[in-house]
């Protein structure tokens, strides 16, 4: 096998090829190359044409309005924009936030920089199957609280919030909404005709688009104001200024239709090999799934093989491309925060890999999958001393440890 | 991250894996390192009468490099006194194994490992 089966779907996905080939049109001179901006002719019109057709398509998945997409570099950007955007235009209402301690890290730092400004944040703790409790974030909400930022999808470990319910909390108290949808967005349905939130950011790499390109949805009923954090010739109707870049907004586009059209039969296909990788190990001894398996994407799959550490498990199964929620890789020895935040104990935390799966992953893949992990997870366990004292029936959290 | 030779050498091909009994006598035994911090050594040390390490077994919970650097202090430490041994330093270790910056505490717990053996089997003789 020449290069490593590709199972991290949600750490970016190919371009498909039917959204690259678009993209391809909007850059040379034979193509539309124009600045969507210029008003004084054909190339600008037609350049602004196919952005604003991509931009009904983005806004076509989610059931809004295309006036209410806000184009960004990205998710990061577009968490940015929402939490920093919305926390500044109305700190005149309160300085208190809620989010919760499993959001991805543009939330997380946002909210640390609004804290630095002098805002108070409420960092929530999920329950141990990765879902906010709705008794815990109303418990959290004060007369100040002028924003919750929750996730729909996590990236790690795949759960699906409630953001329905979440959403008629907020407005009841007239809080403003913001979901993190880079996860979600192409895997489960979002219609925000019904859900009551207010900013929902999107990334076009987690759904077979181009790396670099995102958007904010601003819901304009009621109207949600945000102050630009990008400043300069007032694209985005003022909101995110830069000049556009068509042939990555046009590939956004298009990968969004084609999830709008395919999304019901691929997250069929998609289950189905979910279902079979998790049987396929179902016999094996202190073995975890991570996260609620039911409130979940049909993507992802988190499991702890107990007693055999993320990184060198990684190693031995360097066919296979997947991570880790093991980050002894970094500096700081520290396992997987959102496993931590669901109170997975250290050994579970640094034991644990996500297999996630997407449009080009095969039955031979998995089944693959299943073989090399058994084997490779049997031949580190016997080099284990944890797997020694497990099997001999030693609890290993009575040992005192040298912490080091 | 890329791996060293010798670090995926001793990881797919680990020298000395096993367990010895504790309770034998001349066996010292040292575990070194914490689950939390995602890595355990054992190593254990067979010290013969004249005061000479005539095997050494390991196993280890922890990153490639943690597994290799057991691995190779197993082979290292065989054939010698217990003085010779206990001068084994981590920065040996690390440099035979061509261990990056941030698996340093890696060469540092294979040391440690070894120490601890090696005062475990002295205070099983002098008890």
């Amino acid at each position: 096998m020449s290069s490593p089966i590709y199972l991290d779907y949600s750490a970016t996905t190919p371009v498909d090829k039917r959204v690259a080939e678009k993209m391809c049109h909007y850059l040379t001179i034979e193509g539309n190359f124009g600045n969507p901006a210029s008003r004084s002719h054909q190339y600008g019109w037609d350049a602004e044409t196919a952005v604003e057709q991509a931009r009904i398509d983005v806004a076509a998945l989610i059931n809004a309005d295309a006036k209410e997409i806000v184009w960004t570099s990205g998710a990061t950007e577009s968490d940015n924009l929402a939490i920093k955007g919305a926390a500044h235009f109305y700190h005149k209402r309160g300085k208190h936030i809620i989010t919760s301690k499993t959001e991805h890290k543009a939330v997380l730092d946002s909210c640390r920089q609004l804290e630095r400004e002098g805002y108070e944040v409420t960092y929530l703790d999920p329950q141990e199957d990765g879902l906010i409790s709705l008794t815990d974030l109303e418990t959290a909400m004060r007369d100040d609280t002028i924003l919750v930022s929750i996730m729909h999808v996590n990236n790690e470990i795949g759960v699906i919030q409630d953001i329905a319910a979440i959403g008629e909390l907020c407005r009841s108290k007239k809080i403003i909404f913001h979901v993190d949808a880079a996860q979600s967005a192409g895997k489960v349905e979002i219609d925000l005709k019904t859900l009551k939130v207010d900013l929902l950011s999107l990334s076009a790499h987690k759904v077979y688009g181009p790396k670099g390109v995102g958007a904010l949805y601003v819901r304009r009923k009621p109207r949600i104001r945000i102050e630009a954090q990008m400043h300069g010739g007032g694209h985005e109707r003022g909101m995110r200024s830069g000049t556009l870049a068509p042939h990555q907004l046009v590939g956004m586009g298009e990968a969004f239709r084609i999830a709008k059209e395919e999304m019901v039969s691929e997250n069929k296909r998609i289950l189905a090999l979910r279902d079979r990788l998790l049987n396929g190990f179902s016999d094996m001894e202190e073995l975890y799934v991570n996260g609620n398996l039911e409130h979940r994407v049909p993507q992802n799959l988190n499991l702890s093989f107990n007693f055999v550490e993320g990184e060198s498990l990684l190693m031995a199964i360097d066919a296979l491309a997947v991570s880790s929620g093991s980050a002894c890789t970094s500096a700081s020895l520290e396992p997987s925060y959102v496993l931590r935040a669901i109170g997975r104990n250290d050994e579970l935390a640094h034991s644990s890999i996500r297999f996630s799966l997407g449009r080009y992953t095969t039955e031979e893949d998995v089944d693959f999958t299943i073989k090399l992990l058994k084997e490779k997870v049997e031949k580190l366990r016997l080099l284990s001393p944890l797997w020694d004292m497990y099997k001999e029936g030693i609890d290993i959290s009575t040992i005192q440890w040298n912490a080091h | 991250m890329a791996y060293s030779d010798k670090v995926m050498d001793h990881y797919e091909n680990p020298r000395n894996v096993g367990t010895m009994d504790n309770d034998e006598s001349g066996v010292g035994t040292g575990m070194v390192g914490a689950p939390a911090c995602g890595d355990v050594m054992r190593l254990q040390i067979k010290v013969d009468d004249h005061g000479i390490i005539e095997d050494a077994k390991f196993k280890t919970y922890g990153c490639g490099s943690a597994i290799a650097s057991s691995s190779l202090v197993t082979e290292w430490v065989k054939g010698k006194s217990l003085d010779e041994a206990g001068q084994i330093k981590n920065t040996d270790i690390a440099e035979e194994l061509a261990l990056p910056p941030v698996k340093i505490h890696c060469s540092v717990l294979a040391e440690d490992a070894i120490k601890a053996a090696i005062s475990d089997y002295k205070e099983k003789q002098a008890s």
